[in-house]
């Protein structure tokens, strides 16, 4: 009875200055509506540069680095253990890039539930032969379909069909880059020439397109069962294997315990791609910095307003306190006051915001290094609209707090004998 | 013996600034239930300190004054807050109402704080307090639309919604004209003889004064004939 009785007054004190009210409000809804709008196309464009990375890279890539070993061969030895050793560098001899026995770990990656899904892929260098002259590229072999369904592989495939490399032999998906240099077209034949000097012709079926130039200059695609029989190798021969995981967070602690498990080297997401990390981490530290503070200073609005509408209504304050209304209640009836502007004001935010993300969603935004991105990227996490509201709570809860305290402090004797 | 409504023993009240003064000195006196007092004195005599402090708004005095047979000494700011609210009825020399409602929910908001009744209740006995004071066709205007006496008169309903054990006045009529302050001295005649209202009035008009059941006189703060 009591709490409805002060929400109409509060309601009624609120209309009597509507558009005092207004204004408030007004400051609250602006910055409500640049905050959801500033954070959502903001985190939009975080997740697509996270994507231009994070989407075609594996959270775990298992592979055999060419390196010396770890332990030199004299290390094995006892007798030599506390003496000096001179011969500390032998180099590594039979290098080979394939990873062994990996049809067991295949399957066992396969029945682990961590894993959402692998691809296992071939990494082959390679001169392309455009007349007389060689330009180095690489060729990746990959399992199409496992490539589409973790990598989005199709996505980037800007000119014909991505199952063409499975559906005709010997072709090839070009990069962008390198096509432009061979004036290759689709349909037409190149020719390669294979580390071992074998000269080979493929079928251009499409062009790949990374969003990264220089990548694309050199990179091509081709099936596993292509690449294999161009480096003349048995149909398990396979130099990668990418993992993509469930839970991203977990590959630090998974690459080393395949690294461990299956005797190989395995690198995880985060270490080889830190730098993104910590770019999207300050672009959503700065939009959040900007929003909250925006709603601070429609805080400090509300603030002066409240001010002012407790100079004015002092007479009231008076009035309702001589007639048996505690400073309680008139605390409550000010903080009602300042929560109500901040709940309406900030609930038309969220409408605003949700209409001007939704506008920028529509701008066009083509450019040559992102090919499936036709409009500005919008975010519309709920998160950021929940944030939102409580953020325009506690701020004109803040906001009203002191005026609501000096209303309810308010001597009426000294209103009443001031008149 | 008649009911004791009010009782002050003792009250003594000084202001500090700037100098210290002593402004009431050893009040004592009682209002019985369903008499009609009023208080007169010269201008700066402590007639509305006085008030202030029977009606529980000022606590900042020495002594002890009894509502009802209860002391306020030890009752919090929420529990006097209450007491106003149900035991006294307050007329100021300016009418004092609330300019954002109309004039039935003027008379009504002490009513719904009070909580004894429900909306649909204090409603009709805002009528029936606006019917005895002849102002229910302005029941629906806003308070500021009102003319000053019309004004004073919503200020003696709202100060009767809760039928309360005494209703104090502060020169209820020293803000109205001869015509409109006859209405209103006649309206606490009405209420005292009908009603057996009990009303503690602080007046400048003798012609008024006398006609009351008893008359307080103050000067310099004490009372000099109860
Ligand atoms: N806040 C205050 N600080 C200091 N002195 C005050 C304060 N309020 C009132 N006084 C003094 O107290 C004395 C009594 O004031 P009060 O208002 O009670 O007089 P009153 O009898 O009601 O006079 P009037 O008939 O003119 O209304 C006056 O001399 C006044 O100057
Ligand atoms: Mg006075």
């Amino acid at each position: 009875m009591n709490i409805k009785l002060l929400l109409t007054i509060a309601k009624s004190l609120l209309l009597a200055r509507w558009r005092q009210t207004l204004v408030a409000a007004i400051g609250v809804t602006f910055s409500i509506t640049m905050f959801i709008t500033l954070l959502s196309f903001m985190s939009g464009l975080n997740d697509l540069l996270d994507g231009l990375i994070l989407n075609r890279t594996a959270h775990i890539k298992l592979f055999n680095e060419i390196k010396a070993t770890k332990d030199q061969p004299i290390d094995l030895s006892d007798k030599f253990k506390s003496s000096y050793h001179f011969i500390h560098s032998i180099k590594p001899s039979n290098a080979r890039q394939e990873i062994y026995n990996n049809g067991a770990i295949l399957k066992a990656l396969n029945s682990d539930k961590r894993v959402k899904g692998i691809a296992p892929k071939i990494i082959a260098q390679v001169f392309y032969n455009v007349g007389a002259i060689d330009i180095t590229g690489v060729i990746n072999g990959i399992d199409v379909e496992a490539e589409n369904k973790l990598f989005f592989f199709n996505d980037y495939v800007t000119a014909g069909n991505y199952i063409d490399l499975l559906n005709v032999p010997n072709s090839i998906i070009l990069g962008k880059g390198a096509a432009e240099k061979m004036l290759a077209n689709i349909g037409d034949v190149i020719q390669i020439t294979t580390p071992k000097g074998d000269r080979i012709q493929l079928k251009v079926v499409g062009f790949f397109q990374s969003g990264l130039v220089e990548l694309d200059k050199v990179q091509s695609y081709c099936s596993l069962t292509t690449t294999q029989k161009l480096l003349g190798k048995s149909s398990n021969y396979i130099t990668d294997i990418q993992v993509k995981l469930n839970d991203m967070t977990t590959a630090p602690v998974l690459a080393k315990e395949y690294a461990n498990t299956f005797g190989i080297d395995a690198e995880d997401i985060q270490t080889a791609n830190s730098q993104f990390e910590t770019g999207s981490s300050i672009r959503t530290l700065i939009s959040y910095a900007v929003g909250i503070t925006l709603l601070i200073v429609a805080g400090f609005g509300i603030y002066n307003i409240l001010n002012m509408m407790i100079y004015e209504k002092m007479d009231s304050i008076a009035i309702l306190k001589a007639t048996g209304f505690s400073g309680k209640d008139v605390n409550t009836i000010f903080v009602v006051i300042a929560l109500s502007i901040g709940f309406f004001g900030g609930l038309v935010g969220l409408l605003f915001g949700f209409g001007l993300s939704s506008v920028i969603d529509q701008i066009p935004f083509n450019t040559a290094s992102l090919p499936t991105i036709k409009t500005y990227p919008i975010n519309y996490n709920p998160k950021f609209y929940t944030i939102g509201i409580t953020f325009s709570l506690i701020t004109t809860y803040f906001a009203g707090l002191f005026p609501a305290r000096k209303a309810s402090k308010i001597d009426p004797v000294v209103i009443i004998r001031g008149k | 013996m008649s009911q004791i409504v009010l009782q002050a023993k003792g009250i003594n009240k000084s202001f500090h600034d700037p100098i210290t003064i002593q402004i009431l000195k050893d009040i004592n006196f009682t209002v019985n239930k369903g008499e009609f007092v009023s208080v007169i004195g010269k201008s700066g005599c402590g007639k509305s300190t006085l008030l202030y402090i029977l009606s529980t708004m000022d606590t900042d005095f020495q002594g002890e004054l009894l509502i009802d047979g209860e002391s306020t000494r030890n009752k919090k700011e929420g529990q006097l807050a209450l007491v106003r609210n149900e035991k006294i009825g307050f007329v100021f020399q300016f009418h004092y109402l609330l300019n954002e409602f109309s004039v039935l929910r003027n008379v009504m908001l002490p009513g719904l704080k009070l909580g004894k009744y429900s909306e649909e209740e204090v409603e009709h006995r805002a009528m029936q307090k606006l019917k005895i004071l002849g102002i229910e066709n302005e029941a629906h205007k806003m308070a500021n639309q009102l003319s000053g006496g019309q004004k004073q008169r919503v200020a003696i309903a709202r100060a009767l919604i809760n039928d309360p054990l005494i209703i104090m006045g502060d020169e209820p009529t020293g803000n109205l004209d001869k015509k409109n302050g006859k209405i209103v001295f006649d309206i606490f005649q009405e209420l005292a003889q009908e009603f057996k209202q009990t009303l503690l009035i602080v007046t400048h008009d003798n012609e008024f004064a006398n006609s009351t059941d008893r008359i307080i006189e103050m000067e310099d703060g004490r009372i000099v004939k109860l």
